[in-house]
């Protein structure tokens, strides 16, 4: 399924449209690896040398 | 309008007759049938709109204006959560409130603009016009609406005893702060980008492909200046209720915001001069539209910048007060001279727009109605005071 | 409406898999329009501004009759602009020594290969066909007004009487005559053939070649050809085209691109500003752990200070007293063992 675009305008209204949605999902993405980033793993503390 | 002292569980009872209520009162009847008017007559019955002036005082006052001096809320917001400004606190909740009011009204002013205010959702939800600034205007919006709700709710949660719901929603508040920092940036600068798309309309000296950083970093001096104006006004009517928190720091987050304000109409100017350099339009500084610039950009964002920092530098509250005055209806030029007194300029002037005066009525009526829901809030809710079941460590 | 679904469906696909769903095409592509789509020809000329453009126009399109029948040409004296009730008007103009007589210029949708309106809607109601006009989809339109301010060309208009349904209006290009095989109302109606309706390319050529036969007649410009990234519908006057009422300073810029550097910064703030906000948040809750630890050890330190100094006067104090006491036992003894020999010496004598 190759239809070729011959306007500006259909170029922005697919890549716009696919950005909005990626832009979504980054957002609900972002929270959730913040937690997992925040979250203390099985170590304490700064680790001492 | 005459309900709000009815219920009041704080102690403070006022008086039902006052000149306020009286003149609210009044202004909410005229509103009625204006209101009547505009569904049942169209546009052209309350308004001067037409086919080349489409968008008028409506969109310029209520829509571009409103939404800039409702900037406090995630201006202060994000100083006090995100910055760590907590001495600055007792700001929160004011600007909050007058941020979720505002864009609330924003919302209900739409409704008598858009000829079909019921599809309002359809962006959305039927047909996604993604190539438009407006559907990324609309889709903040309404999503910036929703978290200023969310962030406001706490109040209103401790006024209806709701404790485990409050808490819930308190532990959204830094990710609510930073949704609601991007969503400013992008609506409150794609305000401007509306514009972009028509520069054989608007006057090149208010025209740049920089209008959108122009909206967003104006907004903040509109946000930082409304919160030091609004926290006079409210000091005024209001300091009954105030608690000692927010008395005490009064002045301090005068001092703080006019510093800042400065600084930020400080850089608005360089990038607005900049603009001139960079369109080379210093020779339509000469015109009569260029002097009229030159009063917006000398007398509405230089100078204002310099009476801040004298304020601040001599700890002058009042002076800093009628400076956030001050650059408020410098905002409020710089909206207004977009979208109606330099758009459209080459037009004859009998074919520019003025607006009619129920365009201006239902603009008041919008504005009351709010004036009054933030009265009802204040005197009902721990906005001005910490509600004394949730004192909390700050 | 469906059509809108689909494509939100097939934006949801390719946003997931980024698959051969979406229609290939990169950025830097120049896109020239759709091949083979139609156009008109304004030769103004040949116009003699007799308004059964006007008039086919107004009947083709069940419009409401006008104020002055369509053979009333007194309406030429004042300069008209399209409204609700007209998609299209003739105006006259004196141009000076370009022509003996007045010149006319018909003015409707100019049909844009970009068009500005598509590009400002915020539900799509514009689209531009393959076919070349321009179509405007009324039951999605939520009537915010947003195309008028757009449009370069001052085309749209809007019902502003209509209390709950109004509609924008504007020139269709006959969208639904062509699908049947007929021209457009106002080419079909035109006496003078100053109308030329068929492919945009040939009427290029077609103009082209007027000019290069008549140079005498014609500016040397096809308005239209590039305009706003150009139009469908195309001008070739004897005239300059501002003396007609036309804008010459509208530059060659497709109306989408005005905008799509703006809305391309929309990820990037979405993309950074949480990174940065984040951040910054961090480094405030750092500083104000940092400075409640400062504070805490400091207010430890204080206390100790305040314990060790203690101490140590309590210590000298004791010291001072051992001292004391231990003189006042010498100086006892000594004054005891000085009477116990003063005793004995009295004892002696």
């Amino acid at each position: 399924m190759t239809e070729s675009i011959h306007t500006l305008q259909e170029f922005m209204l697919q890549t716009k449209g696919i950005i909005y949605i990626l832009a979504i999902g980054y957002l609900i993405g972002f929270t959730c690896f913040w937690k997992f980033l925040h979250r203390r793993g099985n170590k304490e503390d700064v680790p001492a040398e | 309008m005459t309900t709000e002292n009815t219920t009041a569980p704080v102690a403070i009872k006022r008086p039902l007759l006052t000149p306020f209520n009286v003149i609210a009162g009044i202004i909410i009847l005229i509103g009625l049938p204006l209101t009547y008017l505009r569904f049942t007559g169209g546009l052209g019955a309350v308004s001067n709109l037409d086919n080349n002036n489409p968008w008028g005082f409506w969109i310029g006052f209520d829509l571009l204006t409103g939404v800039a001096l409702a900037a406090g809320g995630y201006v202060t917001a994000a100083a006090v959560e995100l910055f760590g400004k907590k001495e600055y606190h007792s700001a929160v909740r004011p600007a909050i409130l007058t941020g979720f009011l505002g864009y609330s009204l924003v919302v209900f002013a739409l409704l008598y603009d858009v000829g079909r205010p019921w599809r309002l959702p359809y962006p959305f939800f039927v047909s996604q016009g993604v190539t438009s600034i407006m559907f990324e205007v609309g889709a903040c919006v309404a999503l910036y609406l929703t978290v200023l709700f969310l962030e406001f709710s706490p109040a209103a949660l401790e006024w209806l005893g709701a404790k485990k719901l409050r808490r819930v929603v308190v532990r959204l508040t830094i990710g609510l702060t930073i949704l609601g920092v991007v969503l400013s940036t992008l609506h409150q600068s794609s305000l401007g980008a509306m514009y972009l798309i028509a520069p054989s309309k608007l006057h090149p000296l208010w025209y740049s492909p920089y209008l959108p950083i122009f909206f967003f970093v104006s907004s903040i001096a509109a946000g930082l200046s409304m919160v030091i104006f609004e926290g006079s006004l409210s000091y005024r009517n209001f300091s009954d209720i105030m608690d000692e928190d927010h008395r005490k720091n009064r002045n301090r987050v005068v001092l703080g915001f006019g510093k800042a304000a400065s600084l930020v109409l400080a850089g608005y100017f360089a990038i607005k001069v900049f603009g001139v350099a960079l369109g080379n339009h210093w020779h339509l500084l000469s015109t009569p539209y260029g002097l009229w610039f030159l009063v917006e950009m000398i007398g509405f964002i230089l100078l204002p910048c310099f009476a801040y920092a004298i304020g601040v530098r001599d700890r002058n509250v009042k002076l800093i007060r009628w400076t956030a005055l001050w650059t408020v209806l410098g905002i409020v030029l710089n909206r207004l001279n977009i979208t109606l007194f330099t758009f459209n300029w080459q037009l004859p002037a009998d074919q520019r727009y003025s607006p009619h005066w129920m365009e201006i009525g239902i603009s008041v009526f919008v504005v009351t109605i709010g004036v009054v829901v933030f009265k009802f809030i204040v005197t009902h809710m721990p906005i001005f005071y910490e509600h004394p079941d949730y004192k909390e460590a700050h | 409406m469906s059509t809108s679904r689909r494509k939100f469906l097939q934006w949801m696909v390719a946003a997931g898999a980024g698959s051969t769903v979406v229609k290939s095409a990169s950025a830097h592509e120049h896109f020239k329009g759709y091949p083979d789509s139609y156009g008109v020809l304004h030769d103004t000329t040949l116009c003699i501004g007799c308004r059964s453009c006007e008039k086919a126009c107004n009947e083709v399109n069940d419009l409401p009759a006008p104020d002055k029948p369509f053979d009333d040409t007194s309406v030429l004296e004042t300069k008209r602009r399209t409204d609700a009730k007209s998609y299209t008007v003739v105006n006259k103009y004196d141009v000076g020594e370009y022509a003996k007589g007045p010149v006319f210029r018909k003015f409707q949708c100019n049909h844009c290969l970009e068009p500005a309106c598509a590009s400002a809607c915020f539900v799509g109601a514009f689209t531009k066909t393959p076919e070349g006009a321009v179509s405007y989809d009324a039951s999605v339109c939520v009537g915010c007004r947003y195309c008028i301010i757009a449009c370069p060309f001052d085309v749209p208009t809007y019902e502003y009487d209509e209390a709950l349904t109004p509609r924008v209006m504007k020139c269709t290009l006959c969208e639904p005559r062509l699908k049947e095989g007929k021209l457009p109302g106002c080419v079909e109606a035109c006496p003078m053939e100053a109308l030329t309706f068929g492919k945009r390319e040939d009427l290029i050529t077609i103009a082209r070649e007027r000019i290069r036969k008549y140079p005498n007649r014609y500016i040397d410009h096809i308005y239209g050809e590039h305009e706003m990234g150009g139009t469908s519908w195309m001008y070739i006057t004897g005239a300059p085209f501002e003396k007609l009422d036309m804008r010459t300073d509208l530059g060659v810029t497709p109306a989408p691109e005005l905008t799509s550097g703006a809305l391309s910064l929309v990820p990037m703030v979405i993309g950074v500003w949480p990174v940065l906000l984040g951040g910054l948040y961090v480094i405030s809750k750092r500083k104000e752990r940092m400075a409640h630890d400062e504070k805490t050890s400091a207010v430890k330190e204080a206390i100790d200070q305040t314990q060790a100094d203690a101490d140590a006067k309590l210590k000298a104090a004791m010291e001072k007293a051992r001292k004391e006491k231990e003189t006042a036992v010498e100086k006892a003894v000594t004054k005891a063992l000085a009477d116990a020999e003063k005793e004995r010496g009295k004892e002696d004598k």
